[in-house]
């Protein structure tokens, strides 16, 4: 039986209520015991390990909906292991963790796979993506009610769009029978293939290959159409443009199951900072401008945009050092979900609140998590963090395998000082 | 031949749909139809009433089971029966729809059996021809004589048709028995309910004022007859379901999913069937619960009284010359 634990003076902050308060909260069990401003105010908690964390603002721990590891086929990037130890140190609790591994999740004993190798290796809850089509290759759906009882919490073809549109129709269809949850990515794959930049002046004096910023509003109109059509919970993955934006806010405004995330690159980094070919910048997809990112920090203050998400994709040296075209996309960013989320909030652009809820409850609320709350009885999945402590990003100093991050040297302000699963520390960076 | 002429029973010359025909004309198919499955079991099936006439089976699908029920029905009333099986393949050869029912209409046939992979064609046909035409299957249309020998078998064992729930389980889409069936039951009374995943449910199919189920369990609760429908096989490798295995998990009648429905419900199937896709061996040679041998009984009986019954529209003189 584990210690029960007790946290004293701490604000807490609960977005899937409103709660803000200074106050304790005491964890038994693996559960949220009991919660309250009033908690340990005059009695010392007796029996508990008592946590003092006064200065230090308590939330549920932060769900990150979308992450790439190397598990199974890229081991030497990242682990389930690696990552959830990054995960952690972030002050991350609950990763989804996408298909396009090798072999692809598109069956459900690669489901079981996964869920094993986590219960095994894993600091935070891991959560299966299953691929939408055997393969990721858009042909054929897969076996998404076998999958969902093998434990997937949604369905994906990761970074690939469902080109055609009669496969992703009936897939949708398929997967609203089982009412279960599609994510999806909005690139058009023939207006961007061999792109690595957004078409723009920058690109052009850079003498980049590029392809036009709508070649993702494209298909999120078209993706929101078939979500109208088939009834299916749709959530694109992440978003990264203003146009994405405006027709999401109207998908939603008519009712629609539609929500998306944004990674937090694409919040805080423009096709500027890609500077003079750093490839540890080029992301999919690519970097936009800034109004494009301003408008990823309006989403997130309006709601419009639902989730952030780290978007954590490793890569190696071998993928990274290479001329800008022909590198490897992709950023790690477990552990600076938290301090980039932060930022805006920090900035007065995003209410503290509506920052954490983009991490907490809205994502549980999509993917139809238990956690993602402070209430009694709730999973003890906690994020004990320091809003305001500096620091600046290290490659080195990260806990994940792979350090291909695109916020080297970048300051930050507030950052997971502790992090509890199921009432047990996974990290404690006091 | 019967000296006298029977009373008309049918106000069409054809046989097209379930749609068209009234509850009336139904009963009557069915009324005459249970004295031909006394007559099918006894020593003597065979009486002369369409002797001398001509009965072509025109089938550009390959089935076995529907053209020798025809084939059979057809020569228990004494006709001459041809079967004609057109190979699609003859049809790219040049030859329209249109042309081949021109060429039959020349050799002066009384009835004409037709099944063909495209809705309509059985009506295209009526059009063109001077006989009668009996629609055998058309596309995801009608296929009217299985909703009738259906209809057949739950009257025969449940007496009644109003009120009593039937689910139609399956690839509803794809299915012309679904659409027959749902016709005929609702015009009866009966309540019908479609179960089946979405990518195998017509759209708007609820405007058929059926109830609309995409979980068995919900979907047979309360069921009377669980009416299975056969899933094709191009249809279960990831196109509208994923697998063979996912589809029997959630869709295959087996015994779990069977205990849901109304205690002692029956199970139907218009073959043939896949075994272990859309319904468990166990329950389809389960003769407590399965009506399978007894639909295809009456298959032959419901197709002799069809071809009574048109065979009482021939004009008096023959066809005109």
């Amino acid at each position: 039986m584990m210690r029960p634990v007790a946290f004293r003076g701490c604000r807490l902050i609960d977005p899937a209520s409103g709660l803000d308060v200074k106050g304790g909260l005491l964890v038994e069990n693996g559960r949220i015991a009991d919660v309250g401003p009033r908690l340990f105010n005059d009695a010392e908690p007796t029996d508990p390990e008592v946590i003092d964390a006064r200065g230090l603002v308590l939330t549920p721990g932060l769900i990150d909906a979308r992450v790439f590891t190397g598990e199974p086929g890229s081991e030497h990037r990242e682990t389930l292991e690696s990552a959830s130890a990054a995960a952690a140190a972030g002050g991350i609790t609950s990763m989804v963790v996408m298909p396009n591994t090798d072999p692809v999740i598109d069956e459900p004993s690669l489901v079981d796979f996964i869920l094993r190798r986590a219960a095994g290796t894993a600091k935070v809850r891991v959560l299966p993506c299953g691929a939408l089509t055997k393969g990721l290759k858009g042909e054929v759906m897969t076996e998404v009610g076998l999958m969902r009882e093998a434990g997937a919490v949604a369905f994906s073809d990761a970074d690939r769009t469902v080109s055609n549109a009669r496969v992703l129709s009936r897939a949708l269809a398929y997967a609203a029978n089982f009412n279960a949850l599609v994510l999806g990515h909005a690139e058009d794959p023939e207006l961007t293939a061999g792109a690595s930049a957004t078409e723009g002046e920058f690109a052009t004096r850079l003498g980049l290959p590029a392809a036009p910023a709508l070649a993702e509003a494209m298909i999120v109109a078209r993706d929101i159409a078939l979500v109208e059509l088939t009834g299916a919970r749709y959530h694109f993955g992440q978003i990264s443009t203003r146009a994405s934006l405006q027709i999401i806010a109207a998908a939603k405004a008519r009712g629609l199951p539609v929500t998306c995330g944004v990674s937090a690159h694409h919040l805080s980094l423009n096709e500027l900072d890609v500077g003079a070919y750093l490839t540890f910048r080029k992301v999919r997809p690519p970097l936009r401008s800034e109004d494009d990112r301003a408008a990823m920090v309006e989403g997130v203050a309006s709601g419009t945009i639902d989730i952030i998400v780290s978007s954590h994709e490793p890569q190696g040296a071998d993928t990274k050092r290479q001329p800008f075209a022909a590198a490897a996309a992709g950023s790690v960013g477990l552990e600076t979900l938290l301090p980039a989320t932060l930022a805006p909030a920090h900035d007065g652009q995003v209410s503290l609140m509506r920052a954490l809820d983009a991490l907490t409850a809205a994502p549980a609320r999509i993917f139809r998590l238990q956690g993602g709350t402070l209430a009694k009885g709730a999973p003890a999945d906690l994020t004990l963090m320091d809003l305001d402590e500096p620091f600046q990003v290290d490659a080195e100093k990260l806990h994940s395998r792979a350090r291909n991050t695109a916020f080297e040297g970048r300051k930050f302000q507030g950052r997971a000082k502790m992090t509890f699963v199921g009432g047990a520390c996974v990290y404690d960076g006091r | 031949m019967t000296s006298q002429p029977a009373a008309p029973l049918l106000s069409s010359s054809h046989l097209l749909g379930i749609e068209g025909l009234s509850p009336a004309e139904i009963i009557a198919l069915l009324d005459l139809a249970q004295t031909y499955v006394v007559q099918g079991r006894s020593g003597d099936k065979k009486t002369g009433l369409l002797n001398g006439r001509t009965l072509i089976n025109l089938f550009f699908e390959a089935s076995t089971r529907t053209q020798s029920s025809f084939e059979l029905a057809g020569k228990r009333l004494g006709a001459d029966v041809l079967n004609m099986s057109v190979k699609t393949s003859s049809v790219s050869k040049g030859e329209t729809l249109i042309d081949t029912a021109t060429t039959l209409n020349a050799m002066r046939p009384d009835l004409l059996v037709v099944r063909h992979q495209d809705a309509g064609a059985a009506e295209l046909l009526s059009r063109k021809v001077d006989c009668c035409v009996i629609n055998a299957g058309d596309g995801a249309h009608e296929h009217p004589t299985q909703a009738l020998l259906d209809a057949l078998t739950i009257r025969r064992r449940l007496g009644r048709f109003e009120g009593l729930v039937v689910a139609i389980c399956g690839d509803v889409l794809h299915s012309r028995v679904a659409r027959s069936n749902l016709r005929l039951l609702s015009m009866m009374g009966a309540r019908v309910r479609l179960v089946a995943p979405r990518t195998l449910l017509p759209a708007q199919a609820d405007r058929f004022g059926v109830e609309i189920f995409t979980d068995m369990k919900t979907g047979l609760a309360g069921a009377d007859i669980v009416m299975m429908l056969r899933l094709q096989l191009e249809r279960m490798s990831g196109a509208f379901v994923p697998s063979v295995r996912e589809y029997f998990r959630f869709y295959g009648l087996d015994r779990q999913k069977l205990a849901w429905a109304k205690p002692g419900a029956l199970v139907m199937h218009p073959g043939p069937m896949n075994r272990g896709v859309e319904i468990a061996s166990d329950i389809a040679d389960d003769v407590e619960v399965s009506l399978i041998s007894e639909q295809v009984e009456m298959g032959v009986a419901i197709r002799m009284a069809v071809l009574d019954a048109l065979s009482r529209t021939f004009p008096r003189e023959g066809r005109n010359t």
